[in-house]
């Protein structure tokens, strides 16, 4: 049941992805910028962690796109509710969790493949990394992806109305990526920054990644990142399941 | 054994401006096999009704049992029982009309295989064969209102709701569903409960009427009981003596437009 729901919706949606270059290759273009302007400046500087630059900003990246991909993921439900669509399948026997995991594995597809992407460029640009640390890689943006777009969906469906839903991810968005040292190590942060950006569960991830980026994979940080990552997706199956259950309201 | 009952089925919505009672208590027995007509002015209440039937809304008070399931303690028991078409509809833009019906299917626990089977029946029967690749984008209002109740049909409901229907529908079309919904009830036993604001439509179509008003039933019965009832020549009297809305006078303040 589950499966089979879950396989039918994921294969509309994928079907939507696919028919919208647009929306499949957008989500790179701000990473791309990054790495392209960004990342050349940072060649010689000392980033407090071992490793070239390169191993240092690609996992920024990587979650980069991963959090403003998904965070923003629940625009789509917005307007399924709008069309009326959500209600329409709400009203089938369809399993709730699948009418989350459908779109939610679509969207965790659609963003590793972006990360792939990414990466592919960052190679050409001087990235040199072990295969194993760039797979453990995609495997975060994957429970990342994964999680934040779920919770994404829950924001959409219980904000009083959609119009807020686009401020609302930007506000959150925006100090999670400074806060974690997405672009630039917390290693290079006073005191009190680096303390505030450990109540920021982005930066146990970025950390594990850029500890898999330079070989180190059975670390502390790796351990932490691992804890993180299976915690948001434990949180948001939660809580997503129970929003779809009762989103008529 | 009654296919739909209710006890003092009510709905208050929270709103910024404070709480609106859409539905204040309504007692309900609908008949296996019976078309039911629910009439009532503009926010009565019907949607809010049949939203709360269908399980998409939670009621804030009072119990319902729909096909032999309790609405508030299995809901998927329902859900796999019913139809439902609302009143504005329910089909993804971005998607043809045949990939709307088979989805449809599949979520009903359709192979592929017996999905697509469905939505070529279903095309025949709403009139779509010719407009099963089009984009839903693509469908005139009238057309895409006959896709939504494919859609709701899909499973072959034991008890299927349509919320205003044949709003937006031409007249050939109006009665080409009239006719369907006879047959889903004389072939299939299938029990249709309907709003409508056509009293021409409930006349000719419902077994038995329901008006509802400010959330209450206000009166029920055959149509022809409720014209007797009110010593009214049509229902469109009778309707406006139950709702307290007797035409108005002919002298007034001029229309300001
Ligand atoms: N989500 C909601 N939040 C607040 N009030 C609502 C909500 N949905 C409906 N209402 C209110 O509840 C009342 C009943 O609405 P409902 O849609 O059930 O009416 P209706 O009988 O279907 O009317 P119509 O013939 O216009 O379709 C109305 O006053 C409406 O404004
Ligand atoms: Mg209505």
């Amino acid at each position: 049941m589950l499966l089979h729901d879950t396989a039918v919706l994921f294969g509309r949606y994928a079907r939507q992805t696919l028919r919208s270059p647009f929306q499949i290759f957008f989500g790179t273009l701000m990473p791309l910028l990054y790495l392209f302007f960004f990342g050349p400046l940072l060649t010689g500087l000392p980033l407090g962690r071992e490793g070239d630059s390169w191993q240092v900003l690609v996992p920024g990246l990587l979650l980069q796109l991963g959090l403003f991909g998904a965070s923003f993921a629940g625009f789509a439900v917005i307007m399924e509710k709008n069309w009326g669509v959500l209600e329409r399948l709400q009203v089938t026997p369809v399993s709730r969790l699948a009418l989350l995991l459908g779109r939610v594995l679509r969207d965790a597809a659609l963003f590793v493949f972006q990360a792939v992407l990414l990466v592919l460029a960052a190679l050409a640009m001087g990235l040199r990394a072990p295969l194993a640390g760039i797979l453990i890689g995609f495997g975060f943006v994957a429970l990342l992806t994964f999680s934040l777009a779920a919770l994404s969906y829950v924001l959409a469906l219980r904000l009083p109305s959609p119009q807020e839903f686009g401020p609302a991810v930007n506000t959150l968005a925006m100090p999670s990526m400074l806060l974690s040292g997405l672009m630039l190590p917390m290693a290079l942060a006073p005191g009190w920054l680096d303390v505030l950006s450990r109540f920021m569960p982005f930066r146990y991830l970025v950390d594990a990644v850029r500890d898999a980026y330079v070989g180190h994979y059975a670390t502390p940080t790796m351990f932490y990142g691992v804890l993180v990552a299976l915690g948001l997706t434990a949180l948001a199956v939660t809580v997503g399941t129970r929003t779809f259950r009762r989103a008529g309201a | 054994m009654p296919i739909i009952s209710t006890s003092g089925l009510s709905r208050t919505f929270r709103t910024r401006h404070g709480e609106v009672t859409a539905v204040r208590g309504i007692d309900l027995t609908v008949r296996p096999g019976e078309i039911l007509g629910f009439l009532g002015p503009n926010g009565a209440g019907k949607s809010t009704t049949l939203r709360m039937l269908s399980t998409l809304l939670p009621p804030t008070g009072g119990a319902a049992t729909v096909v032999g399931h309790d609405l508030l303690r299995d809901p998927a028991g329902v859900r796999r029982k019913i139809g439902y078409v609302a009143q504005s509809g329910g089909v993804d833009p971005q998607e043809t009309v045949r990939s709307e019906l088979v989805l449809q299917g599949r979520l009903h626990g359709m192979s592929r295989t017996e999905a697509t089977a469905r939505a070529a029946e279903l095309a025949r029967d709403l009139d779509l064969t010719e407009l099963l690749d089009r984009g839903s984008t693509a469908l005139s209002g009238g057309q895409r209102r006959r896709l939504d109740i494919a859609l709701g049909l899909t499973h072959r409901p034991a008890l299927l709701f349509l919320d205003e229907p044949t709003t937006g529908l031409d007249p050939g079309s109006r009665t080409a569903l009239w006719t369907l919904v006879r047959r889903l009830r004389d072939e299939h036993g299938t029990t249709v409960v309907l709003t409508t604001h056509y009293l021409d439509e409930a006349d000719a179509l419902a077994d038995r009427l329901v008006i509802i008003d400010k959330g209450v039933v206000a009166a029920e019965g055959t149509p022809a009981a409720l014209k007797a009832e009110h010593a009214a020549d049509t229902l469109q009297d009778a309707f406006l003596a139950v709702t307290g809305r007797t035409p108005a006078p002919v002298e007034h303040a001029p229309v300001a437009v």
